[in-house]
């Protein structure tokens, strides 16, 4: 690394992957050395390599401008908006050393292009769009108030740049899960007055598998989101608008959310026996005999635990306060 | 240090139950940094991010009720929990940016004589150490260097994300590159572990409902821990530690490996290196066997 007199260019070396799905069996890294200004994009440095080492570099652009979502990619990881990040910003974080790579290896087609067939595909399932039944020639305006249209503002600007969804890692190893910005756009167009489609759409981010209950609750939406929309803030919105309309059914993970207040009744904690046979129903249970066995002969848990009649929790003090604030305050219910 | 620091401890559930080896750990070794830790007795759980799923709202007003308590003792409130940590977090900043969501929460304490006024801060035990006690400070406190181990350092999703909303409360950690846990082992003359999947996700919140969604985070991240030649895991989060340290024969089955990685909780790794008792330290309470590193950390 070196900085030129006024300090303002920093020459790096950085790597980028590249393939190509139609002759490569495998990807390779390749290192490109580079001045880079104080103000250059990743995007810059992408157009670096093509026009100034080689021409058959590949990557999606176009607006220039973090409106199209096309030119998303993962730089050490984070995901990216080439035309959005500052590439000095990066090169500080990551010490000099970072490395270009598509938004999702596996999905790679020619070095930074990957087929989002899968992005594509799960966004349409949960109908990204206002069903309502129109006339032709409306007598009236459909009406919105402000604070209508501010519930789903932010949502609304999602670009569909798959930074989210290539970010989520429920998705990589669930292939059924609809993913952070499928459930984004299911909460847009279920919270617009106009919609009349938003029980359907609750329903479909309900069932196991592709559903909000496979969230792991990692986070890594809400930090990849270059538009922050904060994907994981509207999902939770969803599982609570299940419960709110009546979709939700009782099974191992509504039963898991809403369970929490049994043992906060009682012992002001969560009770952590009871939440798995709650849970999973008594002949759910024979799952976790061994884990449980395990934890036993370590002293993490005791054979009274959960064991109806016998009080073996810690209580916290001033239990009644948690007791008249869920009497008072629960809104929802299974 | 001109100041004592004193703080107000939230301990969360699994502290109380199934982890009480982070509990004796964590007053352990705040009594040998000289730490005062007031308990808050009146704190209930957090909800965990799954009370919210099923009630927002009533989220809000349980964890607004334990924030008041530190608010009452005028303290920081410290978590051991990166998940407690989060949601107690995400109360504060919701209420505090919110005056009508403030006042319906004020609303529901009023009726037990609490009211949430936001004067607290939040923050994790991991950062009051680095941050507001120094690690130059923890450094001459160490009696029982590290330096044999090779520590693989697993951050857990709720301390590093969403880092806009942690901002200065875990230092402006970087979640894409964090460092924090890294400086600790440093500090106790620990050999840090570099692997990719430090700052990743163990699976924990969906083990009942996608276990095998589960079961192959935890391994990955392991295996990645295993294959840098780590001796242990160590991390801020019982709910991390729990599905690593509890679940690693069904977990290799998934991915495939033999596992056997004792993961220890962040205050038993300063408690083995400030010379804390095998009792405050509560390796015998792991399912996957650690007690042996008791011994090997006396000094010779």
């Amino acid at each position: 690394m070196s900085a030129n007199s006024a300090g303002e260019t920093r020459k790096v070396t950085i790597k980028a992957f590249r393939f190509n799905a139609e002759t490569d069996y495998l990807p390779s890294y390749k290192s490109y050395t580079m001045e880079v200004g104080k103000d250059e994009l990743i995007l810059d440095l992408m157009n670096k390599i093509k026009w100034e080492h080689d021409g058959s570099f590949s990557y999606r652009r176009s607006c220039r401008h973090g409106i199209c979502g096309a030119c998303a990619i993962k730089v050490n990881g984070k995901a990216v908006l080439a035309c959005k990040q500052n590439a000095i910003e990066l090169l500080d974080l990551f010490d000099n050393e970072i490395t270009l790579e598509p938004s999702s290896k596996k999905r790679a087609v020619k070095d930074m292009i990957i087929d989002k067939g899968d992005f594509w595909e799960k966004h349409a399932a949960v109908k990204p769009y206002v069903v309502a039944d129109v006339e032709p020639r409306p007598e009236k305006e459909t009406k919105q108030s402000i604070a209508e249209f501010n519930n789903f503002l932010d949502s609304d600007l999602c670009i569909q740049c798959g930074a989210c969804h290539y970010s989520c890692p429920a998705l990589e190893v669930n292939d059924a899960f609809l993913g952070p910005a499928a459930f984004a756009a299911a909460y847009r167009f279920t919270v617009d007055t106009r919609d009349t489609a938003g029980k359907e759409r609750l329903q479909i981010t309900s069932e196991s598998a592709q559903g909000v209950w496979d969230c792991v609750k990692c986070f890594e939406c809400a930090e990849a989101c270059p538009k922050e929309i904060n994907p994981i803030e509207k999902i939770t919105k969803l599982h609570n608008m299940q419960f709110e309309q009546g979709v939700a059914v009782s099974n191992v993970a509504t039963r898991h959310a809403e369970g929490f207040l049994r043992g906060m009744k009682k012992h002001g904690f969560l009770d952590e026996a009871d939440i798995v046979v709650y849970s999973e129903g008594y002949l759910g249970m024979y799952k976790h005999l061994t884990t449980a066995f395990k934890m036993m002969k370590a002293g993490k848990i005791h054979w009274q635990d959960g064991v109806p009649f016998i009080d073996n929790m810690p209580k916290i003090k001033n239990l009644d306060e948690v007791q008249k604030l869920i009497e008072i305050s629960q809104t929802n219910k299974l | 240090m001109s100041e004592q620091l004193h703080y107000a401890l939230f301990t969360g559930c699994t502290a109380k139950q199934s982890t009480p080896e982070l509990l004796s750990s964590t007053l352990a070794v705040a009594d040998k940094l000289g730490i005062k830790i007031t308990i808050l007795e009146e704190a209930s759980c957090c909800g965990a991010s799954h009370l919210q799923d099923f009630d927002e709202f009533l989220a809000h007003v349980l964890n607004a009720r334990n924030i008041c308590y530190a608010e009452k003792l005028g303290l920081t409130m410290i978590t051991i929990c990166n998940t407690c940590q989060l949601n107690s977090a995400m109360t504060k900043h919701a209420l505090d940016k919110d005056p009508e969501l403030k006042a319906r929460v004020n609303e529901k304490l009023a009726e037990v004589g609490l009211e949430y006024k936001g004067t607290s801060e939040i923050k994790h035990f991991l950062y009051a150490i680095i941050d507001e006690y120094g690690l130059d400070n923890v450094k001459d406190k160490v009696t029982n260097p590290l330096s044999s181990f090779n520590i693989a350092p697993f951050y857990g999703c709720h301390n590093i994300r969403p880092s806009e909303l942690h901002g200065s409360s875990n230092g402006n950690e970087n979640s894409y590159n964090p460092t924090s846990l890294d400086s600790l082992i440093d500090a106790l003359e620990g050999i840090p572990v570099d692997y990719a999947h430090k700052n990743k996700c163990c699976g924990f919140h969906v083990e009942l409902q996608a276990n095998h969604t589960s079961e192959v985070l935890a391994g990955n991240a392991m295996v990645d821990a295993i294959d840098n030649n780590a001796d242990m895991m160590v991390t801020p989060c019982p709910l991390c530690h729990l599905k690593m340290d509890t679940y690693q024969d069904s977990v290799g089955k998934v991915v495939g490996r033999d596992i056997a990685l004792p993961v220890l909780h962040m205050p038993q790794m300063v408690a083995l290196a400030l010379g804390c008792t095998e009792a405050e330290i509560g390796l015998k309470f792991h399912v996957q066997k650690a007690k042996q590193i008791f011994s090997e950390a006396q000094p010779a």
